[in-house]
């Protein structure tokens, strides 16, 4: 045999073994790779996670209580306001006349009073000077020196000035209740006149200003927005899937989308009683640990709150967990061949670490990524990666 | 007896191997244009298995979602819960869009077409596997991307109004089209699909400020409900159905469309509606491109033989003449073909088989293809050397002498 001849051979044993080579490994043949882990017991650092708007949980929209032209208005937005500070305040029209004209009356009444009083001085001294002639005149009638006509002249003049001082009395009683109602009058005027002044319930910051003067207004439109800052909280919507487990008091770690690389530290504070039907979500709010600096109404944040750590508890890789039928399992080696196995699952963490109830023991291997859709049976080959890590 | 055939090789085996590798790289050629083609509808099929659903629920009277536009409230789903013979189903959005992402090393902007699917984490519409990374747990801003997007894991990639991080990576996953996909939280995709840009958004707006039966003076708070009621969005594409073992899908999806008044599509169906409309032509299109392609490689094959043969025909005519007989002479060049067939074929797989998952799309290669592939090489060797036989056998011995 020449030499030719031996390295022909050699040569078309080489290629037709590259050639099976390509075929088995690379080609529709090859074996579907997988790669596996094991369930290992350690601590599971379980969390939620949502998405939130900054909102003041105690905001107050100004507005008259009247429909009214706004007659002033003293502070912008962002002034850091007092309780009590007038903020805005609506035309009066003629309410300021009305207050002049009823503050008028009431002075008069007391006028009234006293010439009431003054009448009623006149009568009883009438009276006084009626009697003690009557008295007279009876005494001189006893003795025959006047006539009985002159006495009952006498007697009427007596009984008119009674009269008299009755109708004073009540003419000074009428002058005292129409002086209440004159200054009641007053006060009540003067009442819808300060409700035309806005004044700051709280010691807060200005948020929005939302009428100029001139522009009218109707009745219990908002002119201006008042905020406690110290009451800025995240309104964080939380999947009902996995709001469950959230309460009041667990610690959250806040990112604003203005300070995406801050972590803000924050506390549950409430979670409301009516969930949204719609988007399927729960409401919780979460407040700040410290007065976030820069924190702006409406600004996106990202929201997680932590939940108490499992000890001890056996988890494996989330990727694992299939659902065949609905029912909850993770494919695992046996002689070669994939096979499903039911498992109970519980919840999954953040970091992506499915906890694992019942069906699994802690070291054995499941079946974490694949080339393809499993099907029980396959023949598989075990690689530790399927994608390598880019640098 | 010696082989005539191997003797003959042996004397010019450098331009014999040459010639066979030359022809190989055309057989490979013909067979990626096979894989082309295979890839094509495989991309359909596969997106209809990696949907993982049974029965499509589209809006009435259209071909959705993958063939035509669909739009379904997304309550939809719930109600279908209820009905007997549905175990699950799922909301899923569709929409074929522009990714970008920044690579953080050289800071250049890279972007990528992509399919971008809404689903609900744990119902169908779900990757059924992963290669890399973890599930969706967080329930916004988070995605899985296709292998072929190019993204990697913990890269930031933006979709329209916000970034999302990639924290799964799968294999597979593409539209019909052979676009890559991405999948991201229902509500998140719901919102890319119908919130656009924050310039579109802050128009709409004003043009419903212009709108005076809106923005009515003595109504505080109309105009705030509506511009409100404008950007929220309760629809999607399509809602995915999963069966109950034992539900005969044809009923279910008669029901669903006699009832619900939407349309409801099984998997035959729905193969029917991406393989017969959807990617017809273009299928077609690479398909002839491949009978041509093929009759081209036959025929190059036919010559190369034939050529091949005429090149030796002084040897021949002095075989003739020391007395070889017609069968020996026969023999020997239909090995010689089939020879060149066969080293023709394997370096055609094999090139093939290599450069393959270099393309940009899909090459399915079949087993069944390349054997028969095999066959019809072997036979148009075959074919090509009766007519080399026929000119070798005319020719005269005396031309050995000149």
């Amino acid at each position: 045999m020449s030499k030719l001849k031996i390295k022909l051979i050699a040569l078309g044993l080489l290629v037709t073994g590259i050639f099976a080579w390509v075929v088995t490994t690379q080609g529709p043949l090859a074996a579907i790779k997988v790669t596996l882990d094991k369930a290992t017991t350690g601590a599971l650092n379980n969390g939620v996670f949502g998405m939130g708007t900054l909102e003041a949980r105690h905001s107050y929209n100004l507005a008259p209580t009247l429909t009214s032209r706004v007659g002033r208005i003293l502070v912008d937005q962002g002034d850091r306001v007092r309780a009590g500070q007038l903020l805005a305040e609506m035309d009066a029209v003629d309410l300021n006349d009305r207050v002049t004209s009823s503050q008028q009356a009431a002075e008069r009444s007391q006028y009234a009073i006293r010439v009431a009083e003054a009448q009623l001085a006149e009568a009883q001294s009438r009276v006084k000077t009626a009697s003690s002639a009557y008295t007279r005149l009876a005494e001189l009638r006893e003795g025959g020196y006047v006539s009985q006509e002159m006495l009952d002249a006498k007697l009427h003049e007596k009984n008119a000035a009674l009269a008299a001082v009755a109708s004073a009395s009540a003419a000074l009683s009428s002058a005292r209740l129409d002086q209440v109602r004159t200054q009641a009058d007053a006060s009540g005027i003067g009442k819808l006149r300060a409700q035309t002044r806005l004044l700051s319930p709280i010691d807060g910051i200005v948020t929005a200003r939302l009428a100029e003067p001139g522009v009218t207004v109707v009745a219990g439109q908002t002119v201006i927005q008042v905020i406690d800052p110290k009451s800025i909280w995240v309104k964080t919507r939380i999947d009902q899937k996995h709001a469950g487990l959230v309460r009041v008091g667990q610690p959250a770690e806040i990112v604003l989308r203005s300070q995406a690389n801050k972590v803000l530290p924050g506390v549950v504070k409430r979670i409301e009683q009516i969930g949204d039907a719609i988007t399927e979500e729960r409401i919780v709010n979460v407040e700040f640990a410290a007065t976030a600096a820069g924190a702006m109404l409406g600004e996106l944040a990202e929201v997680t709150i932590k939940l108490p750590q499992l000890e001890k508890a056996l988890s494996i890789p989330g990727a694992a967990l299939k659902q065949r039928e609905k029912q909850d399992g993770v494919w695992v080696l046996q002689g070669g061949q994939v096979q499903f196995r039911p498992v109970q699952a519980g919840l999954t963490t953040l970091e992506g670490r499915t906890l694992i109830v019942s069906g699994l023991a802690e070291g054995d291997e499941v079946i974490v990524y694949s080339q393809q859709q499993l099907r029980p049976g396959m023949k598989v080959k075990v690689v530790k990666e399927l994608v390598k890590a880019k640098p | 007896m010696i082989n005539l055939a191997g003797r003959d090789i042996l004397h010019g085996w450098g331009k014999f191997v040459f010639t066979g590798i030359g022809l190989g790289l055309l057989i490979g050629v013909t067979l990626t244009m096979a894989g082309v083609y295979r890839g094509m509808v495989d991309d359909a099929n596969v997106m209809i298995d990696n949907s993982g659903a049974d029965l499509w629920v589209v809006q009435q009277d259209t071909l959705g979602p993958y063939a035509e536009p669909s739009s379904v409230r997304d309550d939809v789903a719930r109600d279908l819960l209820g009905r007997s013979g549905i175990l699950d189903a799922g909301n899923v959005t569709y929409l074929t869009m522009q990714a970008s992402a920044v690579k953080q090393a050289t800071g250049q902007r890279r972007e990528v077409r992509v399919m971008l699917v809404g689903f609900e984490p744990g119902k169908p519409g779900e990757p059924a596997y992963l290669v890399a990374g973890r599930p969706i747990v967080r329930s916004h801003y988070e995605a899985l991307a296709d292998l072929k997007t190019g993204f990697a894991l913990g890269e930031k990639v933006r979709l329209r109004r916000h970034d999302y991080t990639v924290v799964g990576l799968t294999q597979r996953m593409v539209s019909s089209g052979g676009d890559p996909m991405i999948f991201i939280p229902l509500q998140d995709a719901q919102e890319v699909q119908f919130l656009k840009d924050n310039d579109a958004l802050i128009n709409e707006r004003a043009r419903t400020a212009s709108n005076p039966a809106f923005n009515r003076p003595n109504v505080p708070g109309l105009l705030e409900a509506v511009q409100a009621s404008q950007t929220t969005s309760h629809f999607v594409n399509t809602v995915l159905v999963r069966l109950a073992p034992g539900a005969d899908a044809e009923e279910v999806a008669g029901e669903i469309r006699r009832w619900k008044h939407l349309q409801a599509y099984t998997r035959a169906q729905m193969e029917e509606i991406l393989i017969a409309r959807l990617i017809a032509t273009s299928s077609k299109q690479i398909f002839m491109f491949l009978v041509i392609l093929a009759i081209v490689s036959a025929a190059i094959v036919a010559f190369i033989i034939y050529t091949m043969t005429l090149n030796k025909m002084r040897e021949i005519a002095v075989l003739k003449l020391i007395g070889a007989t017609n069968q020996t002479i026969s023999s020997m060049i239909l090995q010689q073909a089939l020879g060149l067939g066969l080293i023709g074929f394997m370096v055609g797989k094999l090139s093939a088989t290599l450069w393959a998952p270099l393309f940009p799309k899909y090459i399915l290669l079949l087993p069944e293809d390349a054997i028969s592939g095999f066959f019809l090489v072997m036979l148009m060797c075959a074919l090509a050397s009766i007519f080399a036989i026929r000119a070798a056998l005319r020719v005269d011995p005396a031309n050995a002498i000149g």
